[in-house]
């Protein structure tokens, strides 16, 4: 059961993920890295085995969970929060310098002009 | 000291460039200058003391924190991590001394960037654990990020968008393979990773075979291999030109670790997953070279020519790369070698004439005459014989080696058209910009700015590079050559290394 959830979890989220990655404005492209980025935390996390009752700590417990997987998803989390936060301020960047947030500075009706 | 010479090349770039964020750095772009060229040197230093060490032939294992194999992260310091961690080296020398003429100045951090980025390029070259391979993707590509957007502007906030957005869904990927590799593996140990790939059960492997497909996917996009190039001729056309020039060898991150961790992984004889991807990468790599050369043809500007001249050497390499024997591996390693340096001079060269011509800049239109046209027209011959491989050039000798790699009549048939092709290609394409750049001119006056000297050394000294690749070339070639050899027989190396 539990895997039956946690696959369709992991596998909503990374289709919704790539849905909104392929769409045309800057906002909504983030959001879908953020949320493909949920997934593969989630799928890191479920790496090493799900199962429950085991020990974390040694000398608790006669199973032990893999400790690995956390330590993993630990930096995958530390480091995509540092990339979506700088994703962010250079989509406001881009915003700014270019005066429309679609993805390939062209706002859809001046596409002719400015190319 | 000798015992530490592995994490050197991570720790010297490091330590510089959170110095170089200090308040006594931070106020003066001067003794940012001079610090940041200080660590260079020492960089230089221990780059060239790893490459006599490690051309012993003795790979040595560095264990961060000492942890025995393969539980701990290990860093591997053989012929091919001292190779590129010494082409890297030399690159950011040539980056740094272009960026004195005044092109640091332009944004806040170029020099603690320029570090962090050498931290990240030669943690991912020395590292032999694949997470930790991806950490050191993370640093460098957020330096990247960051050096792309160095001195701003409309383009290189576009360009830098598609190149931030792509590599993150990379990085996704990447996440995703290692996690798959680990959960089927238990190890994320390369060597180790090898070892017990040759055990698996079929149903298991089906899995590897999916984790193995992401991690083409993800080596190809730093490679720029074909279905997976479009962010680079804006990227690199748009970047600052000592940002492009460092950016040379951000391609050939891909075919390094296409080399380091695919022959490491799927190497075993008779394996179901024996040399997996490379028919792939054949194809791939053949496609890349072709519309890479009609890029170049097709380019308006110079940039987005040498932007497209680098994808040709990525099609180039890939292709010859697929074949996989010892000579062709070692043929790639000097192509890479010659290829890197010869694109990041041709990177700032096309900005030293760009200078000189007033509002076209690099476009292909007939301008005002150049200032120094002599000067920078020899250098820009010189830099094209190189690069279409005609003697006697580095390029000349590369391109032969990798036409000799192909021993069977198909591939042959197949690899000398399309790289003899594109060749021509490359040379028409240059031939025409070199003569609409420095003959087409108009009725206006010669600008008054002439080049500045750090720039002109810089140029120079990666010119250099490709006579001293022909006449060293015996003891370059035979570099090569043991380091393929090394790479045939990574496990035995691995397991005999031991406790270092």
């Amino acid at each position: 059961m539990m895997e039956l959830l946690m696959s369709i979890v992991i596998g909503v989220l990374t289709a919704c993920g790539v849905l909104m990655m392929l769409r045309a404005r800057t906002f909504a492209v983030m959001l879908g890295l953020t949320m493909l980025s949920y997934a593969v935390n989630l799928f890191i996390f479920v790496s090493g085995g799900l199962t429950a009752g085991k020990g974390a700590v040694l000398g608790r417990s006669d199973i032990y969970s893999d400790p690995l997987p956390q330590a993993l998803v630990l930096t995958a989390i530390v480091i995509g929060f540092a990339m979506t936060a700088f994703l962010v301020i250079l989509a406001i960047r881009a915003r700014a310098d270019l005066g429309n947030d679609h993805v390939d500075g062209n706002s859809g009706k001046s596409q002719e002009d400015s190319a | 000291m000798m015992h530490h010479l592995p994490i050197l090349p991570i720790l010297v770039p490091l330590l510089t460039a959170a110095l170089l964020l200090l308040p006594p750095f931070q106020a003066k772009l001067s003794r940012q200058r001079w610090f940041s060229g200080a660590g260079l040197l020492l960089l230089l230093v221990v780059s060239v003391l790893g490459l006599v060490e490690s051309s012993t032939g003795v790979s040595s294992f560095y264990l961060l924190g000492n942890w025995p194999q393969p539980f701990g992260i290990v860093l591997v310091h053989d012929r091919l991590a001292a190779m590129f961690v010494l082409l890297a080296a030399v690159l950011a020398f040539a980056a740094w001394l272009f960026s004195l003429g005044g092109e640091d100045g332009q944004g806040a951090f170029y020099h603690p960037l320029l570090h962090f980025l050498l931290m990240g390029i030669n943690g991912a070259f020395l590292t032999g654990d694949l997470f930790n391979l991806f950490v050191f993707f993370e640093v460098l590509l957020i330096s990247s990020y960051g050096l792309l957007m160095h001195g701003g502007g409309k383009a290189r906030a576009r360009a830098g968008l598609h190149y931030v957005l792509m590599n993150l869904a990379g990085s996704a990927v990447f996440l995703l393979a290692l996690a798959l590799l680990y959960a089927v593996l238990g190890t994320l140990n390369i060597a180790d990773m090898a070892l017990r790939i040759n055990q698996l059960e079929p149903s298991q492997a089906l899995l590897v075979k999916a984790a193995a497909g992401m991690l083409l996917l993800v080596f190809g996009l730093k490679a720029a291999v074909l279905p997976l190039h479009f962010w680079l001729p804006s990227a690199y056309s748009s970047a600052a030109p000592a940002v492009a020039a460092m950016f040379a060898v951000m391609t050939k991150i891909g075919v390094y670790c296409l080399l380091r961790v695919f022959g490491t992984l799927f190497t075993e004889p008779g394996h179901p997953l024996q040399d997996f991807g490379q028919q792939l990468l054949w194809l791939a790599g053949l496609a890349t070279l072709l519309l890479a050369a009609i890029g170049v043809v097709a380019a308006q500007s110079l940039k987005k020519l040498v932007a497209y001249l680098v994808l040709v050497s990525v099609g180039s390499l890939i292709s010859v790369l697929a074949i996989g024997t010892v000579p062709a591996i070692a043929a790639v390693l000097y192509y890479c070698l010659h290829s890197t340096l010869i694109a990041a001079a041709l990177f700032l060269l096309a900005d030293v004439i760009a200078q000189q011509r007033g509002t076209v800049a690099d476009r292909l239109v007939s301008g005002r005459p150049l200032q120094q046209p002599v000067l920078l027209g020899t250098l820009f011959i010189v830099a094209a014989l190189a690069v279409v491989g005609m003697p006697p050039l580095s390029g000349f000798v590369g391109k032969i080696w990798l036409l000799q790699a192909a021993t069977e009549v198909s591939e042959r048939a197949a690899l000398w058209s399309v790289l003899l092709l594109s060749s021509l290609l490359v040379l028409i394409a240059l031939t025409r910009a070199g003569s609409t750049l420095f003959w087409r001119l108009n009725r206006q006056q010669a600008g008054s700015e002439s080049a500045s000297l750090p720039q002109l050394y810089a140029v120079l000294s990666l010119l250099l590079c490709s006579p001293l690749l022909v006449i060293f070339g015996d003891a370059v070639m035979q570099f090569c050559l043991a380091t393929a050899q090394q790479l045939q027989t990574p496990l035995a190396v691995m397991t005999a290394g031991g406790n270092q």
